[in-house]
């Protein structure tokens, strides 16, 4: 089982596999760069991108992360350097198969079922996508976000892009636990919160306690999964 | 439809509430051909159950007829007489799949309550407070049951509703606190309260091969019931010095169980009965523990208590000394239904075990506020009440 915090480089800062891999993970990527370069062509220069991270994993180990130095994005880097934005952790577990899980989440779209404060997420492709809040009266909240890190059934990574209404990067990893009988989803986000309206809107999303709030998204997510159904105790709009 | 409701502390009332409806594809409406009234309802119509609120259909042992199916539940039919168990659960979480059906993760929609509280929730329940999801329940003519394609148990034409009804909480309960006795051939089980739930646990634990039963109460009719029916013998403790009394009928050993079959609202006749009456009557304290507190006392060395008495707060003046010292297992929770209910349907049907014999009082749903208060305060040798919602009582 690999470790569950490799989400959380700033506190791990960790070798995480063995000289043997590393190597393996290094040819590989140099195999692939030097055939997608050789192809001369946008899918060739893309598959030689891809490899990108595969590469980096070899150098060092990890595969690359949000806020460890490689963003090029300085915007974000600035807005959520350090102690700057708030950080958000949390995980559950879920009696499916990793790849079930992974799926529905990379599925972006599927994310506003289990995120109340999401009105919709569309895929805009090429690892784009546009992300909608629930303002008051009507009112969105909206950014358009890309993924920067993507490894099947381990990890997704994004970031926000500029022009939005609110700054934010983070990462979901996917591990197998128990033995491989169950999966554990881990979330590690930070968000910039802006000022003004967006800024009101996002902080009534989250409350005071932004944990809580993507504890109960990702129970909700557990229980679509796992139960089929969200448990209601009384017709939706009863709750006062 | 008419149900019972919670009003406040010893205020319940039958009023016309909306009839329930299919909100998930798993859920089905059941027509409620009979229900009970629990002893732990008489924990929420005393007022030590937060969470509740005005106007909370009460109740969570219940049967009937499925008259509505939702979509993905594969399993129920329309026409099926079916027992519900009290707990909900999904079937599919790690703690279901584990037999941990009382622990499910899935069922609660309040579970955040329940977590402030106590770490985790467990599943969710009928009738019991919003903390433990506010589902309404089944002391009325209709009930919702989500996940009803893995809660609610078809029971066969041959026997009658009263022979079933118990199905759904506390002859499992009352099951479950024996088999987590462990019990050998041979032992001695000694068990505080002789309400239903202690009839119960006596009659298992002689089907599971206690040698001996020793039952302690104080309302004569439910000694006699335990001593008459369930075969036990019986200790009044207000008659008797109960941790002498087993001492000595154990030759000096104890009982290597001891059932809790009492919970929080202990009466005693000790110093710390009364210390615990004054305490909680202040609300400085939120159980009376004296039953538990002698049980631990009075098990045997490496012995087991076990707990189907509900708990809800925090213990004062708790003995995990004395546990400690002579290395007991505690085992405790809400009862894991889905796992017992088949097997002990199966008991009925062969004869071992025919529960309709606690029934006491044979009531309508009108009666309900008067049969709280009777059976609370064990009134008119009340031990268990039944209603039929048809109004044919």
């Amino acid at each position: 089982m690999r470790n569950l915090h490799t989400t959380v480089p700033e506190i791990t800062h960790r070798t995480s596999i063995d000289a043997l891999e590393r190597v393996a993970a290094l040819t590989t990527a140099t195999a692939v760069v030097a055939y997608g370069l050789s192809r001369r062509n946008l899918p060739g220069v893309c598959l030689a991108a891809a490899a990108t991270p595969l590469a980096y994993r070899g150098l060092s180990g990890e595969w690359p992360r949000v806020r460890n130095g490689n963003s090029t994005r300085t915007g974000i880097r600035t807005a959520l350097a350090g102690n700057r934005g708030i950080h958000v952790r949390e995980s559950v577990r879920l009696e499916k198969p990793i790849d079930e899980v992974y799926r529905f989440w990379r599925n972006l779209e599927n994310l506003p079922q289990f995120m109340n404060y999401l009105d919709a997420v569309i895929d805009l492709g090429k690892g784009r996508s546009r992300w909608i809040a629930k303002g008051p009266a009507g009112t969105h909240v909206k950014w358009d976000a890309e993924i920067i890190n993507e490894v099947e059934n381990q990890v997704i990574g994004w970031q926000s892009l500029p022009g939005g209404d609110i700054t934010t990067a983070g990462s979901v990893n996917f591990d197998t636990v128990r033995n491989g009988r169950s999966t554990q989803l881990s979330v590690h986000f930070q968000y910039a919160p802006p000022a003004g309206r967006a800024g009101s809107i996002i902080a009534k999303a989250f409350g005071r306690e932004p944990s809580q709030t993507v504890r109960e998204d990702l129970r909700r997510l557990k229980q679509l999964l796992e139960a089929g159904e969200f448990p209601h105790a009384k017709p939706r709009g009863w709750e006062l | 439809m008419r149900a019972v409701c919670y009003h406040g502390k010893e205020d319940v009332r039958v009023e016309t509430v909306p009839d329930p409806k299919i909100l998930n594809p798993r859920d089905a409406i059941v027509k409620i051909t009979a229900t009970a009234i629990c002893g732990s309802d008489l924990h929420i119509y005393d007022g030590y159950i937060p969470t509740m609120q005005k106007g909370d259909v009460l109740g969570h042992e219940f049967m009937g007829e499925v008259v509505e199916v939702g979509r993905d539940n594969n399993k129920l039919r329309v026409g099926d007489r079916v027992v519900v168990p009290f707990t909900i659960a999904c079937g599919n979480c790690f703690f279901c799949k584990e037999q941990l059906w009382s622990l499910c993760d899935n069922s609660n929609p309040n579970a955040w309550m329940l977590e402030k509280i106590t770490g985790f929730s467990g599943s969710a329940l009928f009738g019991y407070s919003h903390m433990y999801g506010g589902y309404p329940g089944g002391q009325a003519e209709y009930a919702r049951v989500p996940f009803s394609d893995v809660g609610p148990l078809r029971v066969p034409s041959s026997l009658s509703d009263e022979q079933v009804l118990f199905l759904s909480d506390i002859l499992p309960t009352g099951y479950m606190a024996a088999d987590n006795c462990q019990i050998k051939p041979g032992d001695t089980v000694a068990i505080w309260g002789c309400g239903p739930v202690g009839q119960f646990a006596i009659q298992s634990a002689f089907l599971l091969g206690a040698e001996r039963v020793i039952a302690i109460d104080r309302f004569p009719e439910r000694l006699a019931m335990a001593e008459g029916h369930s075969r036990a013998e019986v200790l009044n403790y207000s008659d008797v010095d109960v941790a002498e009394a087993l001492r000595t009928m154990t030759g000096g050993q104890g009982p290597d169980a001891c059932i809790d079959a009492v919970g929080m609202e202990a009466h005693g006749t000790t110093l710390d009965a009364w210390y615990d009456l004054a305490k909680t009557s202040m609300y400085m304290a939120t159980d009376r523990t004296h039953a538990l507190r002698q049980a631990i006392g009075c098990c045997r060395k490496g012995g087991t208590v076990s707990i189907p008495g509900v708990y809800g707060g925090l213990l004062d003046k708790f003995p995990l000394g004395a546990a400690f010292a002579k290395g007991l297992t505690l085992k405790m929770g809400q009862t894991h239904m889905h796992k017992y209910m088949p097997g002990l349907l199966d008991r009925i049907e062969r004869g071992e075990i025919d529960p309709s014999f606690i029934i006491t009082h044979r009531v309508t749903l009108d009666d309900a506020p008067n049969m709280y208060r009777v059976f609370r305060d064990k009134r008119d040798a009340c031990i268990k009440v039944v209603m039929k919602p048809d109004g044919r009582a």
